[in-house]
């Protein structure tokens, strides 16, 4: 029995969803906006909803005038490495999350838990010492280190909802079948668990590329810089260069939204519990 | 020749005891059906013999090998789940063929063996589609291909006929009979349907709180419960219980017994008489279910719970008449103070 | 009934190695993440936490040692962080009610289907991507008259009576990054509420729907009950997270208009990095941890009649 709704319930509809579009696009067009608006329209239209006229000077600027390329490399390799390694320690530590009971798990968790409660602030002195001692520091491999260490502890979470989306007979049945766990893992569980997956390596790429805190503390030279610390650089050196610093803002959101919009719908439907039943 | 052997077999769950010191011996070739009530331990029991749960202790041996410490893919044995367990992103035949492909057997003989198992089951048109696009129905049938084309030494059944409707499930039943005749492979099967485990068993097992009460072929636990769980497990209608001292009761001294604390009499055993001193028992109608073949009368004697009567035929006897009920000799079973059933009285 | 015992077969595989696989299989598992998270994150708190007791100045390595517990005596005492603790309070709150209901209004909007809700979703859930330092400057610069349009809004509104930065002013200063902060969060709430209601049975509304619910009373009925575990647990990790949650603020507001902003994340921040008092900084954070689990406890706790509940 499907009810028509009334066209004014779906006239509010629309419009209720036409703001939530507006509140989340806008100050994303704002970035955009101010980044191709010419340098010396910037105060004068500076508040206009659109500037009188276009440029790319400012984004041309960035990416041939300062070290912005080096940055978003840096980032990069930041940000797939811990997504990657994330994912996979994740992957595993779900997976035994999942489907084993065993002593100590109950322990295990809290700890986990524990991880995401206290300001990450606290640690940061012991953990630069830790780095230091390790000769990781100023390092993108010791930086990967850390975020997939910070990182795990949730993509664990993530991932063993996933899996316990996904009926323990499967595996079962594979083991009675002629696999070993580790074989019903990879050849049933894992193909089962992609939108998963997916979502979680996106979820860690984000997150990865958007860290300041610890990319400003074990980082310090230039060549080694990732996005957001180099951005805060150009905060502080170019204070008032508006428009470069929205272009490299502009330029620095594209992987993680691209990435983002990719993996949005497999983060919904990985989260729906059962989605892979039947 | 035995084909599985449980010895003191135990089973805990942390402090939970769930399986209690259980010893059975299934032969080569015997079909073996599992009864008792939810959460007695039967998936458990079953998923042991798999070797999906570790055994806590006790020995469990196929023919002579011991394999408590086995893995599953190592027992040759095939499993059919309640839920079918069908891979999702395989297809119907890649489902049938895949403890093949696993074993790494040439594509050929894995054709073959599929194309067989599919004839079987009248899968042959459905091999492309995924188990989403599968009818309930269908879905069974790949689960028992699946395990068909193993060809092992053993199959389990957990509960496979609980999710299809009436008419499938009555269908498959017979599908599962003959496959037993043809392949002769020794079957375990766990199931909730009294009529499954009637038809199908050549032993049945009934469980109770992780022990066996008793094991059987279906006639002999039909015929001889040997004790009251199992006289009122099995058989539909229920056994009627009627305590020794029930002032309904009216037995001649022939029939009882001064140990007998209950006496029972199946519902399909009792002869519908006028109220007088022959009667053993004497009642008045409340209700009345008029089955076509069968009428089931239910009789107030005095006690919380209604004496069942089922008669063959249409029988026009209405609500509130007071009827009396006959058993045979025979037919009636003797129980002691600890539910124990008396069996001297049979052969005296 | 007694039989001799068939000894296994000569794989050498005995018992004791079984169990031992049992026991240790799911740590096999688990012991990458293990390791890491002890190295990385465990020890390093171990370290931070006593730091708390010892006196240690970075520019004064002299006077450092074993404090007992002179710190947490400062913490009571310190103004700033009875202040700051205010405003962790009405930071939390602000940006987690209006994150949870706004996403809980986005769930429900994207959970019927629309003609280009795929598309929809993709645009309203994009400032999740969106780097928190980024989104904390880029609402800096919205509240900014000479460069953003908000001031100017709300002064053709005549909410203000003139275009006047919102963040320089000690009274209203939080709502920027609240503001940032809502935008920012909304997508987390709407993508969870969103999984949870997927996961609810069809069924259910159906059968509702034939017992007489109106749309209200299924809403109260089912769409609630159902969402209420899910909504605990991402509640009290929002919660926490967002108490944490200090780049926004550092970064708009750097805790100021006279410390009107500033909240224990911060003010840790400062602590640790400006005036290099690493033992202070651990005494607030451990003041912050241990309000957190208390209400992380009570959550749970709540949670747990929750899902008995149903
Ligand atoms: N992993 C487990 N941990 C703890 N207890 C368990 C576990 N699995 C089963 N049990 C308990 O063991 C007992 C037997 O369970 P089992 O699944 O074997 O019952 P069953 O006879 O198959 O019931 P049903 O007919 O409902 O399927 C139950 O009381 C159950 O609660
Ligand atoms: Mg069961």
């Amino acid at each position: 029995m499907q009810k028509t709704a009334f066209p004014i319930g779906a006239v509010l509809r629309y419009f209720a969803i036409a703001l939530y579009v507006l509140f989340a696009l806008f100050p994303i067009y704002w970035l955009v906006k101010i980044a191709v608006t010419p340098d010396r329209l910037i105060y004068t239209e500076g508040t206009q909803i659109w500037p009188s006229n276009f440029t790319l000077d400012n984004f041309v600027s960035v990416l041939f005038l300062t070290d912005f390329l080096v940055y978003f490399k840096n980032s990069m390799i930041v940000s797939l490495g811990t997504a990657f390694f994330t994912t996979l320690v994740a992957t595993a530590a779900g997976y035994a999350f999942s489907r084993f009971h065993f002593r100590g798990k109950t322990i295990i968790i809290a700890l986990m838990l524990i991880t995401q409660m206290f300001p990450l602030l606290m640690i940061i002195a012991p953990i630069y010492k830790i780095m230091a001692g390790l000769r990781l520091l100023d390092s993108l491999t010791g930086l990967i280190i850390v975020y997939t260490a910070f990182n795990v502890p949730f993509a664990t979470f993530l991932m063993q909802g996933f899996f316990d989306g996904i009926p323990k007979d499967l595996e079962e049945a594979a083991m009675i079948d002629g696999c070993t766990r580790f074989e019903a893992l990879r050849k049933v569980i894992f193909p089962l668990t992609l939108p998963g997956l997916a979502a979680t390596l996106g979820f860690i790429f984000t997150a990865a590329w958007s860290e300041l805190l610890f990319a400003l503390m074990l980082i310090n030279s230039d060549a080694k810089m990732t996005f957001p610390v180099g951005l805060k650089t150009f905060v502080s050196k170019f204070a008032v260069d508006w428009g470069q610093m929205m272009a490299a803002g502009t330029l620095a959101l594209i992987p993680s939204c691209l990435f983002f919009i990719l993996i949005q719908r497999f983060l919904v439907k990985g989260l729906t519990a059962g989605a892979v039943k039947g | 020749m035995t084909a599985i052997t449980l010895n003191s077999i135990n089973k805990r769950f942390g402090p939970v005891h769930v399986l209690k010191d259980i010893s059975l011996q299934f032969d080569k070739g015997e079909f073996v059906v599992l009864v008792g009530p939810s959460g007695c331990g039967k998936s458990t029991l079953l998923r042991m013999i798999a070797g999906l749960e570790p055994v806590s202790s006790g020995d469990m041996i196929f023919g002579d090998t011991r394999v408590n410490d086995l893995e599953p893919r190592e027992r040759d044995i095939a499993m059919v789940f309640q839920s079918y367990a069908l891979y999702p992103h395989m297809n119907v035949e890649r489902n049938l063929g895949f403890s093949l492909e696993l074993r790494k057997r040439a594509a050929a003989e894995k054709k073959d063996r599929t194309s067989h198992a599919a004839g079987i089951l009248g899968l042959d048109k459905l091999l492309d589609r995924f188990p989403k696009a599968l009818s309930g129905g269908q879905r069974q049938r790949v689960a028992m291909g699946r395990a068909i084309v193993r060809d092992p030494q053993i199959f389990l059944f957990d509960e496979p006929l609980s999710n299809l409707d009436a008419a499938l499930r009555i269908e498959m039943r017979i599908e599962i009979a003959k496959l037993h005749q043809r392949l002769g492979t020794t079957m375990v099967y766990v199931t909730h349907d009294q009529v499954e485990a009637m038809t199908l068993a050549d032993r049945i097992v009934v469980m109770n709180a992780g022990q066996v009460e008793q094991v059987g072929t279906p006639l002999d636990l039909y015929s001889n419960p040997a004790n009251l769980f199992v006289a009122g497990f099995l058989g539909s209608p229920k056994m009627n219980f009627v305590a020794h001292d029930d002032a309904a009761l009216n037995l001649p001294s022939s029939l009882t017994n001064p140990s007998a604390q209950t006496y029972g009499i199946r519902p399909e055993h009792i002869k519908v008489t006028a109220p007088d001193d022959t009667a053993h028992l004497v009642g008045t109608i409340d209700v009345v279910e008029r089955l076509g073949s069968d009428t089931i009368f239910y009789i107030n004697h005095g006690a919380t719970k209604p004496f069942v009567v089922r008669v063959p035929g249409i029988d026009r006897t209405a609500i509130g008449e007071k009827i009396g009920c006959q058993f045979q000799p025979e037919d009636l079973h003797l129980f002691d103070q600890n539910g124990q059933a008396i069996s001297e009285h049979k052969n005296g | 009934m007694t039989m001799a015992l068939p000894t296994s077969p000569g794989n050498g595989r005995g018992r004791p190695l079984k169990r031992f696989q049992w026991l240790v299989e799911p740590y096999l598992y688990l012991s990458p993440a293990i390791i890491l998270i002890a190295l990385v994150i465990l020890v390093p708190l171990v370290v931070g936490v006593s730091y708390a007791f010892q006196a240690i100045d970075l520019l004064n390595p002299f006077e450092t040692g074993w404090v007992g517990f002179a710190n947490f005596e400062k913490l009571w005492a310190d103004r700033l962080f009875w202040k700051a603790l205010t405003n962790t309070f009405w930071w939390t709150l602000g940006s987690l009610f209006f994150q949870f209901f706004l996403g809980l209004g986005l769930a429900l909007l994207l959970n019927k289907p629309f003609a280009g809700r795929g598309l929809v979703q993709g645009l309203v859930f994009l400032p999740w991507a969106v780097p928190a330092f980024l989104s904390g400057l880029n609402w800096a610069w919205l509240f900014n008259p000479i460069i953003g349009p908000i001031p100017h809004w709300l002064a053709a509104l005549g909410i203000m009576e003139k275009p006047q930065n919102i963040l320089a002013n000690p009274e209203l200063a939080l709502w920027g990054p609240i503001v940032a902060n809502v935008w920012f969060g909304i997508p987390f709430f709407a993508i969870t509420l969103l999984a949870a209601l997927q996961s609810i049975p069809r069924d259910l509304y159906e059968a509702a729907a034939i017992d007489g619910a109106s749309v209200w009373q299924s809403f109260i009925k089912i769409t609630v009950p159902f969402l209420a575990p899910t909504i605990a647990i991402t509640v009290m990790l929002r919660t926490i997270w967002i108490a944490n949650f200090a780049d926004l603020i550092y970064i708009m507001t750097g805790g100021g208009p006279a410390n009107s902003t500033n909240i224990i994340s911060s003010y840790i921040f400062t602590t640790a990095f400006r005036r290099l008092d690493f033992a202070y900084a651990s005494t607030l954070a451990i003041a912050l941890l241990v309000l957190l689990l208390a209400y992380a406890m009570l959550i749970l706790q709540m949670r747990k009649h929750l899902v008995k509940g149903i």
